[in-house]
């Protein structure tokens, strides 16, 4: 795995051979293995390791970036002399700024060596009690464990370094029955966390009470999203909160930013300094992430920007932007959106007709200013009346405007950080949603 | 490359694998774009590294490097076998895999332009050029134009003795044009959405698509829209542009025909498939004048699913998959086609690079011409939308429910175009939506589209796939759907 020492190793290699009047490079290191097992069986074990060098440099305000995955000297010199080529043929930037000097950055500790050491033979026996739990309950199991450790350094000629490694670790279980299923997912720098028996049970019962689903005809119906299903979706919302996409009239908070937007209950900010959080406390060109606040009591309040960005609107820079050169700007990748205290059993115990939704799945945006979503349920959808969860239901399609939705939250449970597949982790609550739309039904 | 992959090989056996194969592949990518008169980012990336497959103890195991020095090979190499023997803690059945010959082969895909040698300053004249027809538009409020180019050069070698190298060049090029207006935001692709058109070829496929030339339209299309009809609700007939019904063959046939997804190996992420095992030869998945094939070869065409072998070394083939309507074959590994008491796989396995293991992945699955123009087809339409470039697309974890948006469609009535619509969406079931198609149109019509960004697997992984498509017609079809709430 990278050191420190070795990155700026590598980094002095790169200004030996980078004749730039500015020079940056990101050096990353990844370890990296994953267990995949469906059908009560492990299907596919998986490890890899590597390396990649990204060297950015500045000419005359021409700007290029070339990459390899190698570290030796001729590899170095290689890339460098490639950046430089392509740099030259740029047309100058006359807005391009300087590179940043050196930066102070807070520390954030997301790196455990017990998750970093884990073994395949310890995930297999992991998989293979999760498989027990399946056999116990005549049910199919599928799913991953995975973990890993990555590095990373980010250095320029004008003094800037920064350095964060991170351990990674997931464990997602799907529990298939004849006719239903259940799933559950978490991840966390800290394999401990993870509690892979508790989501198996957790999945294996969505299936089991969700046997012989039954059918509803689509419409607006109140349902309670648990934090998984709120996650996806809200992966759709969140790179409009950037500075170059608002400037650029491709963002949906276009003409919005100031404006109650959203009910009044919603309080979101980014903050990668949050206990529950992952990811660098430094942005792709390493200046220092900044907390935001995007959203209070429902009013579009803050949106971040990369250095660039800002000096094009007349904004201050937060520490949000990607790596130079790219076409986005900046993005928000650290919520943490504020709850309430009620518990699902109590939302579902408030509701007197209404869907119990595990998570959400294949969502893409139908429109982009209105911000109408489109996706199906998934792997555990129940019917709740009178207060209880009364069986399981067939799948639904939905087109929400998720705006919309954010106006029309009733409930929140305390936040906890989620996992879904469509987005980023993210430290979200289960919410209760009133006329939620569902437009049509699959036949699973 | 040959002598990491061969000591790989050699380390695994004599770690105990009864079956091993490794890639040594070298991936090289430039990517240009501009943005609003300005280049928006120009790079160049290279990686490179080995990727061994074992079986050992009846399962399999997996581990790749960037590190080509002999010790990490080794290393790589005893740690797959390693790997393989953790995962027989959970075996219920050793690995079986359908019998193969031993290839030893070269393949380079036809390429009269490398588009590396094409000068950086040229495609960005290029990309600045189409960017200024576009904003010449009043109204266009982005204007993105790309050029992507990589090349794929690629070893396997497999205890069976197969050695076989491999080089794909690959072109992609397009540009949006984006309107901002009131409350709206519209968008307009060219040649296709997701970047544009892909194909196994080099900078000659740029020179086709005429991008310059076919701005100005484009451009003035986004900026219509803002005045165009909302799109109906309702039932219609739908004529689908051969963009948009690649990508409905991609989410409605290629993905549920992916064998894997049958057996459950993709239970946990994108899902499985309705097309159970029983269903093969038997179901009528599509009107009778529907014939799909899933088809590697060459003389298919130069797509993002064409090669000479796949990544278990097996042949590159012509898989028919719908005729005359009647279901008929699946996508298969050796593996999968061993399961299923197949002789042979259809070589449809690869991976995306080195440090992944090679899935089931749609080659280049197409939709075979019919009769007919498209003018021809709008004339015999009474009462009808055709609908044109992807804008949305979603569909349920067994694939039947799909959702679909495009950027714009056309109002038919009469065999007459009668307005600009926007907005427009549709949805349905898939069986029900290909047994209701009554027209297709003919080969002059037929284009070969590439998808570069389809994922799967976990970890996950992207890869490139083909489909030819004309356009073609639906009848009875849910439109405007997405509005309607």
């Amino acid at each position: 795995m990278l050191t420190r020492q070795h990155a700026e190793e590598i980094f002095a290699k790169v200004l030996k051979y980078s004749t730039a009047d500015e020079t940056e490079a990101i050096i990353s290191s990844t370890a990296y293995a994953l267990t995949r097992f469906a059908n009560n069986t492990i299907h596919q074990n998986v490890a890899e390791e590597g390396g990649a060098l990204s060297v950015r440099v500045v000419l005359d305000r021409r700007m290029a970036r070339a990459s390899t995955n190698k570290f030796d000297e001729a590899s170095i010199r290689q890339t460098c002399e490639a950046a430089l080529t392509l740099a030259r043929l740029q047309p100058p930037d006359p807005e391009l700024l300087p590179m940043p000097g050196p930066q102070t950055f807070r520390a954030v500790h997301r790196f455990h060596k017990e998750t970093a050491q884990l073994t395949p033979q310890a995930r297999a026996e992991t998989v293979r009690q999760v498989i027990a739990r399946a056999e116990k309950d005549g049910l199919t199991a599928a799913g991953i464990f995975s973990s890993g450790c990555f590095a990373m350094g980010l250095f320029n000629s004008r003094g800037l370094a920064a350095f964060h490694d991170e351990t990674v670790s997931e464990f997602s279980v799907t529990m298939l029955g004849e006719s239903s299923s259940g799933w559950a997912k978490k991840t966390s720098p800290n394999c401990r966390e993870l509690q892979p028996e508790a989501l198996a049970d957790r999945a294996a019962r969505k299936a089991l009470e969700s046997r012989e689903p039954r059918e509803i005809e689509p419409g607006k119906y109140t349902v309670i999203l648990e934090p998984a299903a709120v996650l996806d979706l809200l992966g759709y919302l969140f790179s409009d909160f950037a500075g170059l996409a608002i400037h650029e009239k491709r963002s949906c908070l276009t003409g919005r930013v100031g404006q109650q937007v959203f009910g009044a209950n919603i309080n979101v900010r980014d903050d990668v300094y949050h206990p529950r959080q992952s990811g660098a406390p430094f942005d792709g060109e390493g200046v220092p992430r900044q907390r935001v606040t995007l959203i209070e009591q429902g009013v579009v309040k803050g949106v971040v920007y990369a250095r660039q960005t800002a000096h094009k609107t007349g904004a201050e820079p937060t520490g949000h932007g990607l790596p130079l050169p790219n076409e986005i700007g900046e993005t928000p990748v650290n919520i943490v959106m504020e709850g309430g205290r009620t518990s699902i059993q109590e939302m579902i115990r408030s509701t007197k007709r209404g869907l119990l939704v595990t998570r959400l799945w294949y969502i893409r945006e139908v429109d982009p200013y209105q911000k109408i979503l489109t996706g199906m349920t998934r792997d555990g959808t129940f019917w709740i009346e009178d207060g209880k969860v009364q069986y399981g239901l067939r799948n639904l399609r939905f087109n929400q405007s998720i705006i919309e939705m954010l106006g029309q939250v009733e409930m929140m449970s305390p936040p906890e950080r989620a996992a879904g597949e469509e987005t980023f982790d993210m430290v979200v609550p289960a919410m209760k949603v009133r006329d939620f739309s569902f437009s049509s039904l699959t036949k699973f | 490359m040959k002598d990491f992959a061969q000591r790989a090989l050699e380390t695994a056996r004599a770690r105990g694998a009864s079956y091993a194969d490794v890639r040594v592949t070298d991936i090289r990518q430039r990517y240009l774009s501009t943005k609003n008169g300005q280049p928006a980012q120009v790079r160049e990336s290279e990686s490179s590294g080995l990727g061994v497959r074992v079986v050992a103890e009846g399962a399999w195991g997996f581990a790749a490097t960037d590190d080509l020095s002999r010790a990490s090979v080794d290393r790589t190499a005893a740690q797959a076998v390693s790997i393989a023997q953790a995962s027989a803690l959970c075996q219920k059945h050793a690995v079986s895999l359908a019998p193969e010959t031993k290839v030893v082969d070269r393949w380079v895909a036809p390429c009269r332009l490398d588009p590396f040698t094409v000068p950086v300053s040229t495609c960005l004249d290029l990309l600045l050029k189409v960017d200024a027809e576009l904003r010449r538009v009043e109204g266009v409020t982005l204007a993105e134009a790309v050029l992507d180019f990589r090349r794929l050069e690629q070893l396997f070698v497999s205890s069976q003795g197969s050695e076989i190298y491999q080089v794909k060049t690959q072109t992609g090029a397009g540009f949006v044009a984006t309107s901002f207006l009131g409350n709206e935001i519209q968008r307009r692709s060219y040649p296709n959405s997701f970047g544009g058109q892909y194909q196994t070829k080099g900078y000659e496929l740029v020179e086709e698509l005429d991008l310059v030339g076919q701005a100005p339209r484009i451009a003035e299309e986004a900026v219509a829209l803002h005045r165009a009809a909302q799109c109906p609700s309702g039932v219609k007939d739908l004529i689908l542009g051969s963009g948009q019904l690649g990508l409905q063959i991609h989410e409605s046939i290629g993905h549920p025909i992916e064998l894997d997804r049958v057996l459950g190996s993709e239970a946990n992420y994108a899902g499985m498939s309705f097309l159970t095992l029983e269903k093969l030869g038997q179901l009528q998945y599509a009107s009778p004048i529907v014939n799909v094939v899933a088809d590697a070869t060459p003389a298919h065409g130069p797509g993002l699913g064409t090669f000479a072998y796949d990544d278990e070394g097996v042949p590159a083939q012509c898989t028919p998959i719908i005729k005359d309507g009647l279901f008929v074959g699946y996508l298969t590994s050796r593996e999968t086609a061993a399961a299923i008491g197949q002789p042979r796989s259809s070589g449809a396995m690869r991976a995306e690079a080195w440090n992944r293991i090679p899935l089931i992945r749609m080659t280049n699955v197409s939709l075979l011409p019919g009769q007919g123009t498209l003018e021809e087809l709008i004339a015999s339409t009474d009462d009808g939308i055709y609908m044109e470039t992807n804008r949305s697309w979603s569909i349920d974890d067994r694939r039947y429910n799909f959702q679909f948006g495009t950027e714009i469609g056309w109002e038919i009535k009469n065999g007459k175009v009668t307005r600009m619509l926007k907005n427009p969406t549709y949805a349905g079931i898939t069986t029900e939506f290909w047994n209701s198609c009554d027209a297709i149109c003919g080969f002059e019509a037929w284009t070969l589209w590439g998808t570069p960004n389809c994922g799967k697997g976990q970890p996950p992984q992207t890869m490139g796939t083909g489909h030819g498509a004309s356009p073609a017609r639906f009848r009875k079809v849910q439109v405007g759907v997405a509005y309607s709430g």
